[in-house]
C-alpha cells in the first residue's frame, strides 16, 4: 500500500475543524483509469469502424432499426465498457490508498489516445478500401 | 411562431441542454477553483460544497442527455440516405429538407458549394468526440463528492478534477460548435 506524498497536500486548519476523516484513493484512481479506458474504447472502436467492415456492420446492428448506424455500436459499447471498467476497478481498489499520480497519467495517455482515435483525419486513414 | 418536431428536438439537444451545460461547467469551474485553503470558513465550505455538488452533478446530467438525444433522436435525421446514391434527390436544392435530401445528402453532394469536408470532418468529430464529456463529467462529479471539502487539502488533486472538468468542456465545445455550424449550413427540418 503507498501512501500519498506530502506534496499533494497543504495546511488547511479550516478543514481540519470539520473533523473529516481521510479517505483513500483507490476510487478515485478507479473512477479516473476507468474515464481512461472508456474514451481509449472510444477512440478504438472508431478506428476499428473504419478499418473491418465485418466491425461496422456489427456496431451497426446495436441501432435497433433508429437509424443511429454504426455510431450505435461504437457508442454503447465505449460507455459498457467504461461502466463496467469503474465497477470492476471501483471493488478491486475499494478502501486501497494507492498512488493517484501513477493512475493519472495512466488514464490521460489512454484518454489521449482516444481523442486521437476519434480525429477524423485520423481514423478515417484506417479505412477499408 | 412555430417549430417541428425535429426543430424542437434540436434546440432541447443543442440550445437547452447546451445553454445548462454552460452554466453548470462556469459555476463548477468556479466551485472548483476557488476551493482553496485559506479562502472559506468552515460554515462557508459547507455552503459552497452543496452548489458544488449540484454543479457537478447537473453538468455530468446535462452532458449525457446531450450526446443520448443527439445521437438517438437527431443524428438518425441527419443522416437518413433519401437522396440517392447519386444524390439526384438533392439537385438544384438551397438546403436540405425531410422529404429527398438530409442534411448529409445536403453537404456531400456539394450541391450549395464544397460542402463536404462539413461532413466529413466537422460532423464525423462531433458524432464521436462529444461522447466524451459525459465520461469526464461523470468522473469529476464522483471525485468531487467522494473527497468533498478535503480537495481543499489536496492541491494537485484538486488541479486534476480540474483539468478533467475543462477537458469534458472542451469535448462539448468542439461537439456544440460544430453543431452550430452544421445546423446553419445544412439545419434539420
Amino acid at each position: 500500500m503507498e501512501r500519498k506524498t506530502e506534496a499533494d497536500r497543504q495546511p488547511a486548519p479550516e478543514v481540519a475543524e470539520l473533523g473529516l476523516e481521510e479517505r483513500p484513493d483507490g476510487p478515485a484512481a478507479a473512477a479516473m483509469l476507468a474515464a481512461g479506458i472508456g474514451i481509449f474504447a472510444l477512440g478504438l472502436f472508431t478506428i476499428l469502424n473504419e478499418a473491418s467492415v465485418g466491425l461496422h456492420d456489427w456496431f451497426e446492428s446495436w441501432e435497433f432499426e433508429r437509424g443511429v448506424g454504426p455510431l450505435a455500436g461504437k457508442t454503447s459499447l465505449a460507455v459498457i465498457v467504461w461502466a463496467v471498467a469503474w465497477i470492476v476497478l471501483g471493488i478491486g481498489f475499494r478502501g486501497k490508498d494507492v498512488d493517484l499520480r501513477k493512475w493519472f497519467w495512466a488514464s490521460l495517455v489512454l484518454g489521449v489516445l482516444g481523442v486521437l482515435g476519434t480525429f477524423p483525419p485520423i481514423f478515417l486513414s484506417f479505412a477499408a478500401e | 411562431m412555430e417549430l417541428s418536431d425535429r426543430e424542437a428536438w434540436t434546440v432541447v439537444h443543442g440550445l437547452l441542454a447546451g445553454t445548462l451545460f454552460l452554466l453548470a461547467f462556469a459555476g463548477g469551474l468556479a466551485g472548483l477553483w476557488s476551493l482553496r485553503a485559506g479562502f472559506l470558513t468552515p460554515a462557508a465550505i459547507k455552503e459552497r460544497m452543496r452548489r458544488l455538488y449540484v454543479g457537478v452533478w447537473v453538468m455530468a446530467g446535462v452532458a449525457w442527455i446531450t450526446v443520448i438525444t443527439g445521437t438517438w433522436i437527431v443524428y438518425p435525421w441527419y443522416r437518413a440516405a433519401l437522396a440517392g446514391e447519386d444524390y439526384s434527390g438533392c439537385a438544384g436544392a438551397a438546403l436540405p429538407n425531410a422529404t429527398n435530401c438530409s442534411p448529409k445528402d445536403f453537404l456531400v453532394s456539394n450541391v450549395s458549394g464544397q460542402t463536404e469536408s462539413w461532413h466529413e470532418f466537422g460532423m464525423e468529430w462531433k458524432e464521436h468526440v462529444g461522447w466524451i464529456a459525459p465520461i469526464l463529467a461523470t468522473a469529476v462529479a464522483f471525485i468531487v463528492t467522494y473527497y468533498g471539502p478535503r480537495l481543499i487539502a489536496r492541491t494537485w488533486l484538486r488541479a486534476v478534477a480540474i483539468v478533467m472538468f475543462v477537458g469534458a468542456f472542451g469535448a462539448a465545445v468542439v461537439g456544440g460548435a460544430f453543431g452550430a455550424f452544421l445546423n446553419k449550413v445544412a439545419p434539420i427540418v
